[in-house]
């Protein structure tokens, strides 16, 4: 628990990284839990600027979503990420949507995540 | 911290009705490797489990919010688990190291994979080692295209045992066991004869168990697998399982962001997912385990299986296109890690074969 906010521990989630620090203790370069979320908020940005929501990482143990119409929601994993980012902008998020994959894939070369 | 792997394994034995669900588990809990194991079966008396602990349990459902089928918890063995845990730390039982449920013949299997993986208390102590689905050789054809639970029970399955094949012809069997293997690409298909001396494995190996994680993740990556995604496929089946392989490393983050979307909006489409991945900048494989919405903490493999160093994942899905989960993660990928020059976009980079 962060002592001065007194916001408890996140949720884990199978894709953190810390949830199989054996899998993934002969990387390369180590990777820090805090440049881990780092990395997945920015590619959440690049994933969900098509459905007008943007994602900031919420002390290390939440996303804080909003809307373009400032419209706020707080998640603990990316799991829950989808059905608050459906509520904020108002449409189905499909990553086998053909459409969302042409925009997504445009948008690859000058958008990346790293 | 207790590891994933540390949690208290637990196997589902499913299968349709009459199909030798009990008969299998007679045989093993002979084996001395099992002789500490919880068991929890629909009815009592068929079975005789003196030196067992046993606990009858009836399939009820609590259904959540959303009412997605597969996401409901099953309270009756919400209740079973929360009280065997709690005697157990009580020490009013003996300590039990596995728990097996058995199932009835028309039982789901993934409502109670959800309630391990996802239930407040339960998932902090147990779990999901392994489905075992019984095939009843001489009826499981008809059963799988006239019952959808007995398709699904198929589809789920890590291992399949068919019964009954002494009561009928060897060509049935061959053409039952590749309409197996078609719903299921990733399961390892057993006679009853083929079992063999160490029955207790087809419990114990799982890729969370150090002696057997390696067995299990060479049947997803086995030369059989591979010539069957080859082969000709019957696409008139509902359920369809297929392998898709990519030849560059996989972005961890990327993937675990594109399945997590995946499984949001298709997770009750998606069976089964299995994964041998490369992941950028790990030098070991990295293992994936999934049930519908559900994806277990990941596992590895302290070297690769052979020298193919592709990230390999197999799918078993209910009306989805291969294709279109191919080019999607190829596309998810290359947002993390686009290529120096792709003009003809991220899906040439993947090869897929099907089932």
């Amino acid at each position: 628990m962060c002592a001065l906010c007194g916001v408890l521990g996140g949720k884990g989630h199978w894709s953190d990284s810390a949830s199989a620090t054996a899998a993934f203790a002969g990387r390369a370069e180590p990777q820090t839990r805090l440049r881990e979320r780092q990395a997945r908020t920015r590619l959440l940005n690049v994933v969900l600027k098509h459905y007008g929501v943007v994602v900031s990482d919420w002390s290390g143990n939440a996303y804080l979503l909003s809307s373009r119409t400032g419209r706020t929601a707080i998640v603990e994993t990316i799991s829950e990420i989808w059905s608050a980012a459906e509520r904020l902008g108002g449409r189905i998020c499909d990553p086998l949507d053909e459409g969302y994959l042409a925009k997504l894939a445009d948008g690859a070369g000058s958008t990346q995540a790293r | 911290m207790t590891s994933y792997g540390d949690l208290t394994a637990v196997n589902i034995i499913t299968g349709f009705l009459g199909s030798g669900k009990t008969t299998l588990l007679q045989r093993l809990l002979r084996s001395p490797q099992l002789s500490d194991v919880l068991v929890l079966v629909n009815e009592f008396g068929e079975i005789g489990l003196d030196h067992h602990l046993l606990q009858g349990v009836a399939e009820s459902t609590l259904l959540l919010e959303n009412g997605c089928l597969c996401c409901a918890v099953r309270g009756d063995l919400q209740k079973a688990l929360r009280e065997q845990l709690s005697r157990r730390t009580r020490g009013e039982v003996p300590h039990f190291r596995r728990v097996v449920i058995e199932t009835s013949g028309l039982a789901d299997p993934a409502p109670i994979a959800y309630t391990l993986l996802s239930e407040a208390v339960l998932r902090h102590h147990f779990r999901l080692s392994g489905i075992v689905t019984t095939v009843d050789a001489v009826n499981g054809a008809a059963q799988i295209g006239g019952f959808p639970e007995a398709a699904k029970q198929v589809a789920m399955a890590d291992r399949m045992v068919l019964t009954k094949t002494d009561l009928c012809d060897g060509q049935l069997v061959a053409a039952l066991r590749a309409r197996l293997r078609a719903l299921n690409v990733s399961a390892l298909i057993l006679d009853t004869s083929e079992i063999g001396g160490a029955p207790h494995r087809l419990l114990t190996d799982d890729i969370y168990d150090a002696e057997g994680k390696f067995r299990e993740a060479s049947h997803w990556t086995a030369e059989e697998i591979g010539e069957h995604a080859n082969g000709p496929h019957d696409h008139t089946e509902a359920v369809q399982s297929f392998v898709v392989t990519f030849d560059r490393p996989l972005d961890w983050t990327a993937f675990g962001v594109w399945a997590s979307m995946l499984l949001h909006r298709h997770g009750a489409d998606v069976l089964r997912l299995k994964g041998l991945l490369n992941v950028a900048g790990v030098p070991t494989p990295v293992l994936i385990n999934g049930v519908q919405h559900i994806v277990h903490p990941p596992s590895h493999l302290e070297q690769w299986p052979d020298a193919d160093r592709r990230s390999r994942l197999i799918f078993i899905v209910h009306g989805l296109q291969r294709g279109r989960i191919e080019r999607s993660l190829a596309v998810f990928n290359d947002l993390v890690n686009a290529p120096a020059a792709s003009p003809a976009g991220s899906a040439a980079h993947a090869t897929a074969k099907r089932a």
